[in-house]
Parts: C-alpha cells; structure tokens; sequence
C-alpha cells in the first residue's frame, strides 16, 4: 500500500516535473522566435534602404516571374498545413500517420528549397548575382536567410521523424515536434512579408 | 585548392613585441598544462569544469575568463598610453602605427566582449538562480554551450596576435575602411568570426535568463517581489534579446561585402556605409545598457545590506529600469550627429539622451536615500558602489554635455569622448561589478574576499581612474581626436598625457592587489570562513542556504511572503517551521557536447578567416552532428535520492 502510494506521488511529480519543462522550453523558443523576427527585421530595413541602389543594373520589376514565386507560396503553405496535420495524428497517438504527414512537409520543404536554389542560379547564370549592385545583395541576403531557414528546418524535421521513428511520440518527441511546428509556421509567415514587400511591392 | 588557404609563414609573428607576447601565452598555456599533468587534475577539469552545466561553476569559470582577458585587455590600455606618452615631436614611441591600431581596436573588443560582458553573465549566472530560488537556469546545457561560444570568440582573437593580425579598424570596425578594398588582411574577418560566435553565445544566454527569470521563481515571488538585481537583469536580458540579432545581421552583412563581393557597406555599387553605422549602434547602443542594468542592480543589493536598512523606493526602482530600457533603444543616433541627419533628427535624438539622465537620476537618489540615516559598515563592496554614485554621476554628467548636438560637433571622436564613456564604463559597470564580485563571492567559494587588499585595490582604480582621465578630457576639450599615435610638441598636450600615463600605472596596480587579494584570501581562507551561509546579515534568499551551496542549492524550494524574504525569516514575525522531510531532486547531466559543438566552431572560425575551402564543411558537419547527438539523448537528467540530500543538508546542520 505504502509503495504503491509512494510510486503515484512520484509519478505524479515526475508528470508535473514534464509539464513545467515543455511551458519552459515552449516560451523559450517563443523568446528565441522574437529574436529571429529582429534578425529578419533587420534585413527587411536593409532591403527597404537599398532597393532603389540598383547602380544601374536591372531592378525587382525586370527581374522576378511572379508566377514562380506564387507557385513557391503555394508550396510553402500547404507545407504549414500538412505540418499541422502531422501534430494532429501526433496528439491522438496515431504514429505511422503522423510520419506520413511529416514526410509529405519534408518533401515539400525539399522542393520549395530547391525552386529557391534554381531562382538563384537562373539570376547569376544571367550575370545578375549578389555582386551586382547593392540592391541584389540586399535581395539574396534576405531570400536567401529566409531560405537557410528552412533548410535547417529541414534538418530538423529528419532528426525529428528519425526521432519519433526510434522512440515513438514520447512526451520529449512531442515538445520537440511542437517546437518545430512553431519555428516552420514562423518561417510561413515570414515569407509572406518577403512575397508581399520583396516580390509583389517589386513587380508592381 | 590550397591545404592551409590564405594561411603561409609570414602570418606567423616577425616583430619582436609580438614575438614576446605569443611566447609569453604559449608559456603560460604550458605551464598550466604541466600543472594539471603533475597534480594528475586532467580528468577532475574535465568532468567536473569544463563540462559542467552547474550555474554556478559557469560562473566561476566566465569570472576566470573575464580576468585572464583583463589582463590581456589593460596591457593593452598601456600599451597604448606609453606610447601616447612618449611620442611627441621627433620621437616616435615604440608602436608603429601598423600595430597600434590594432591595438585600440582588440583594447575595445575585449573590454566589451571579453571582460565586462563575461564579468555580467558570471555574476548574473552565480547570483540570478539563487536569489529566485531555483535549482538551475532554464537551459543548463545552453548555459554550458554559450559559456564555451564565449570563450571561441575570445580565443579567436588572442590567435589573431600570433596568426596573422587584428582589425585595424576601431572596435566597431566602420566600413568603407573595414571593407576588403581598405582592408584586406584577415584582421577584420577575425573582428568578425570572434564577434560573432561570441554574440550568438550572448543570445542563447539572453533567452535562457529571461525564461529563468520568468518561469522559476520560487512560489509566492510574484514580480513585484523579485530583487532589484533580477529585475534589472531581466531588463537587461531583454536588450540582449531585442538588440543582438541586429548585431549577428550587422557583421553577416560586413562578412559578404568582403567574402561575396556584395554591397552593402561599400562607398561603390549603390552601398550605403552610414547604414552600417546606424545598424551598428542600434545594437551599440543598448549593448552598453545591457552592461549597466545589472550593475545597478548589484548596488542595490549591496547598498541595504550594508546600510541595513530597506530599500528606498522599490517601486520606483523598478520603473526607472523599465524606462531605460525603452529609451535605450531611441538614442541611437547621438553616436553620429554628425552624420548631417538634419537638425529635427539630431534634436529628436539629443533630446530622448538628456531625458535618460531622470531614470538613472531616481536611481541614483534612491541609493543616497536609502544609506541617509542607516548603518554604513564600509566593507569592500560598499567602497566600490561610493566610488561609482561620484565617478558615474561625473561620467553621466559630460554624457548630458556630449547629448547637445551642438557641442557634440566640436568633441565627436575627440578625447572628451573617450574619457566620458571610460567614465560611465569603469566608474558604473567596472566598479559594480567588483562590488557584486565581492559582495558573492563568499556565498559560492565558502569565505570571504580580504579587506585589506580589497580597500587598496579600490583607492588605486579610483584615483587612477581619475588620474588618467581627468587629463584626456582636457585634451579632448584642446581639440586631440581618438586614436592618434603621434603628435607635435606645439599642441601642448603632453604634460597632460604623461599624467594620464601614470593614472594608468596607478589602476595597474589596483589590478595587481586585486590578483594579491584573491591569492591572500585563499592562503588565510581558515579565518574568513563562512560557516553560516550569511556573512554579511543579507536580505535575500541567497544567503538563506549554505555557503558553497549544495549542487542542488535548496534543498526545499522556499515560499516567499516579501519582498526581503530572508530577512523576513531571520527577524520577522514567527520563524519558518523546519521541514525534516526531503524529496528526490531532478538534476541536469553534465554534458561534452557544449565543449564540442564550441571546438568545431572555432575551427569553422578560423577556416573562414584562412579560406581554408575544405576545413569549413568538415567543421559545420561536426556542429550538426554534435546537435543531432543532443537531440537525440532524452535521458538529459538524473535523480538525486532523498539519502543523499539527508546526508548532505546533516553535514551542513551539524
């Protein structure tokens, strides 16, 4: 009797003892998600100041096909959805589910990065690369953070699903994918002010 | 592709100050190395330093750092007022100007970096836990892991001494000059790397404090009850966050102008070098905020203990914090007025910098109100807070005269300049740190810090503080601009600089009773010991357990009722009933991993600087693989049984 009441009391401990360190690590990296906002802030600005330095090369009108980018938005927010749909088969235990939706995000993350990537070089194929005028350093800097973004993200995502795959949706693997969920919406949303202020402020 | 980059012979040392100084490290760094071999201490470091994620052991080992790199950073400062001594007319001193603009630029980099931010988050780290009634920070192996970010950046730059060289640029390295076409030796991108890695470890630090603070208070300590030195590093803590990002992006930025061909900074191809400075200051400017924050915190711990008396004005204690805070991050722009923004921009920002004069004022009055009619036992660390309200309220005064874009066109980089924030930085933050030092130093090594020496180190930084200061503002007001290594007899300023010479000798000495002082108070260590926890009749809960704590600290989380709480137990209404009833404690591991991952990055580091192609992926595969063998250990924490605490806290009751 005595044993049994011992081992619930530390259970329970242990339950409370989970809880208070996913609050913690979960406002942790909101801090740390704030921090990111000012890194990108600060590029944003960077871009708003230079984007008129063009020092006679080509300027954001020429340049951008914003089909592609629509196409690239499209991509990178059904990747948000289907990450939510990952967390949702997550919460009601269902792992081989969760996996599934993890590894369609993964492979659009893939190709969102590499629509990117093929961005890039088609601009510096064309001789109008980072070194080309302020505004181009401006531009591939900040596509370019957005997109080193979420290939760490990608990254993460792989240790992750490795992770849920070896020890199954445990507490720790839960907190760690909601952490996740929260850095790859972030990086969502951030793209939208880069569609909207770099692409569709620039083509119009 | 070249094995070694840009890295060949002639990187290695050729003139013979250096050639001193890299035989002179290497030594030292042998000796030590000896030592641990003989006392057979390798494995002890290791596993119980070095790889430790204890608060408090990092902040023993960031208090170490801070002072090995004082001691290279005031070398420096000697350096450079010997030569500014001797060089005058025909004579050209000993520095060439090669060398000694590299001197001024690392005497910058490490004051800020590699002493006085180190000092903050060793104190911060001994002191923040305790003083809530936690068992550790938030993220003990983030602790470790910024710990060792800090220590690269700081190794990085002693290695440019010996490979290669430093920026030659002024420590906040302005670009066109700092740019590849006016630079183009590695010194910048070793400005760069060791900023950098550091300022990432600051960041990790930011957050981890601030979720500390705010997620692991002891029950009952809600925040109007937390002491002033948290609330102040939480403050400071959140300029860490907010500003530190437009540092990393600042420096990123620099990096591709030089290493990309981008242009951003440059004078050509539609660059703007003045928004370098803006962006620079923008976090430069807080930065020094996150410096003073939590030295005014320490005054007001220290200044009711030793008035014994309560804390005058909590409240508005408080708010002045708050409100520097915020007005820190809107006077960026009195750095630059003569940028020409404009007279509206320079009065709007001349303005917001006066009015942060009335917060520190409040301060300032609440530290003399609460110490009007107390007790004043004048130990050591109530020398240093009486050294700083005159030395600060001095500093601050020219910092109000330096505000009026008017005046500021005549002494910008001027001397005045350099005496005025000497002023402010050693008078507020040097000297609270020292006093904070003091003051805790009992609580984390078991005895107290001697007197004797600890009175004589004060006189000496205080009189040389004024010493070599008082004369550079004079000079500064007789028009010497900053940075200068040769002048002419005509200008009549070298009376003056020989008295700031030997200002400097005098603060050498301060700092040489300081080493006396830690030695001395190690050998007598049987007399000052701290039996109690509470030399010093404290207030806070600190001094509520064992002087060194146990690893777990507290071995009951205690209840707060007050903002005084442990004094409120000591003498307040019905003592606390003792619980003889202990619980199992959860305990992070130690860990390598923070040490790893900081190798691989002064390896990537340093392959950067040297364009070492191939080094660079084989290093950034070494850091994701060392974070991937983080995420995937889930087993981060041990348990401690309640037999052992029994034991432990038996021994301390005894």
């Amino acid at each position: 009797m005595t044993n049994t009441t011992t081992h619930n009391l530390s259970e329970h401990a242990s339950q409370n003892a989970h809880h208070e360190a996913d609050a913690r690590t979960l406002f942790g990296f909101w801090v740390y998600i704030m921090s990111d906002c000012i890194l990108f802030a600060s590029l944003f600005a960077t871009y708003a100041v230079l984007h008129n330095s063009t020092f006679g090369g080509p300027n954001a009108k020429e340049l951008f096909n914003l089909h592609f980018v629509l196409i690239e938005t499209l991509i990178l927010l059904t990747s948000s959805f289907t990450y939510g749909l990952a967390m949702l088969s997550a919460h009601h235990h269902k792992k081989p589910r969760a996996l599934l939706f993890l590894a369609i995000t993964f492979i659009l993350g893939i190709t969102f990065v590499s629509l990117e990537v093929n961005e890039f070089t088609h601009l510096i194929s064309e001789g109008n690369g980072p070194d080309k005028s302020a505004f181009l350093s401006a531009f591939f800097t900040l596509v370019g953070t957005h997109g080193l973004h979420v290939t760490v993200g990608l990254m993460w995502m792989f240790t992750l699903m490795a992770q849920v795959l070896d020890k199954g949706l445990t507490y720790m693997t839960m907190r760690k994918l909601a952490t996740l969920g929260l850095f790859w919406h972030f990086l969502d949303i951030i793209w939208i002010f880069v569609f909207s202020i770099v692409y569709l402020m620039g083509a119009l | 592709m070249n094995l070694f980059g840009k890295l060949t012979a002639a990187a290695f040392p050729q003139e013979p100050i250096i050639i001193v100084a890299t035989l002179f490290m290497v030594a030292i760094i042998f000796s030590i190395a000896i030592l641990l071999t003989v006392k057979k201490r390798w494995t002890w470091l290791w596993s119980e330093w070095l790889t430790s994620v204890d608060h408090k052991k990092i902040g023993v080992m960031y208090i170490i750092f801070a002072f090995v790199m004082l001691v290279r950073g005031f070398i420096d400062a000697l350096m450079m007022r010997g030569q500014l001594a001797m060089s005058v007319g025909d004579n050209h001193g000993f520095l060439p100007p090669d060398h000694y603009d590299q001197i001024f630029t690392a005497h910058g980099v490490i004051m800020i970096f590699f002493v006085a931010m180190p000092l903050m988050f060793g104190l911060i780290n001994i002191a923040t836990p305790l003083l809530i009634g936690a068992r550790d920070v938030a993220f003990p192996f983030l602790n470790n892991l910024s710990l060792w970010l800090s220590v690269v950046g700081a190794l990085l730059l002693n290695l440019s001494l010996s490979v290669g060289e430093f920026a030659r640029t002024g420590w906040l390295a302005y670009p066109p000059l700092s740019e590849l076409a006016y630079s183009p030796g590695v010194g910048v991108d070793y400005y760069i790397w060791s900023i950098q890695i550091a300022g990432i470890g600051t960041l990790l630090s930011g957050i981890n404090f601030i979720v500390t603070i705010l997620k692991m208070r002891a029950k009952g300590m809600t925040l109007t009850r937390i002491p002033v030195f948290v609330w102040t590093t939480l403050c400071s803590m959140i300029l860490v966050v907010v500003s530190f990002p437009i540092l990393t992006v600042t420096l990123a930025l620099l990096f591709l102008d030089r290493y990309y061909g981008m242009h951003f900074f440059t004078a050509d191809f539609g660059g703007n070098p003045m928004m370098y400075v803006n962006l620079i200051w923008a976090w430069g400017h807080p930065e020094v905020y996150i410096l003073i924050l939590p030295a005014f915190g320490i005054f007001s711990e220290v200044v009711p203990v030793f008035a014994r008396k309560k804390l005058f004005g909590y409240t508005t204690m408080i708010w002045a914090t708050i409100a520097i805070t915020f007005l820190s991050f809107v006077v960026w722009v009195h750095h630059f007025f003569t940028m020409g923004a404009g007279a509206n921009v320079n009065a709007f920002f001349g303005i917001m910098t006066m009015i942060i004069a009335i917060p520190t004022g409040v301060k300032v009055f609440n530290w003399l109100f609460t110490m009007y009619r107390g007790r004043i036992t004048f130990t050591t660390p109530m020398l240093w807070t009486m050294g700083f309200l005159s030395t600060f309220t001095f500093g601050g005064m020219t910092g109000v005269l330096l505000a009026i874009p008017a005046a500021d066109f005549q002494l910008h980089n001027s001397l005045f300049l350099i005496a005025h924030f000497h002023n402010t930085i050693i008078g507020g933050v040097v000297f609270g740190y020292f006093a904070g030092l003091t003051y805790w130093f009992p609580k984390i090594m078991g005895f107290r810090l001697n007197e004797k020496y600890g009175a004589r180190a004060f006189w000496c930084w205080i009189i040389g503080f004024f010493t070599a200061f008082i004369p550079l503002y004079i000079v500064g007001l007789m028009g010497m601009t900053r940075r200068l290594n040769h002048y002419e007899v005509a200008s009549g300023w070298h009376p003056f600089l020989v008295v700031s010479a030997i200002g400097a000798v005098i603060i050498g000495v301060g700092i040489l009773f300081q080493f006396i002082q830690i030695y001395v108070s190690i050998r007598d260590r049987k007399h000052t010991l701290d039996n109690t926890g509470d030399p010093w009749d404290g207030r806070t809960l600190e001094w509520s357990t064992s002087s060194p704590p146990p690893f777990y600290n507290f071995a009951h989380l205690p209840t707060v009722h007050g903002r005084q709480p442990y004094w409120d137990t000591k003498y307040g209404e019905g003592a606390v009933p003792q619980r003889a009833h202990y619980e199992d404690i959860h305990m992070p591991k130690n860990t390598p991993i923070g040490v790893l991952i900081a190798g691989f990055a002064l390896v990537l580091c340093f392959s950067i600087v040297w364009h070492i192609t191939w080094l660079i992926p084989v290093s950034l595969v070494g850091i994701v693989g060392a974070v991937m063998a983080r995420s995937f250990d889930h087993e981060t924490e041990y348990v401690v049984r309640v037999k052992e605490i029994t034991e432990i806290e038996g021994r301390r009751h005894k």
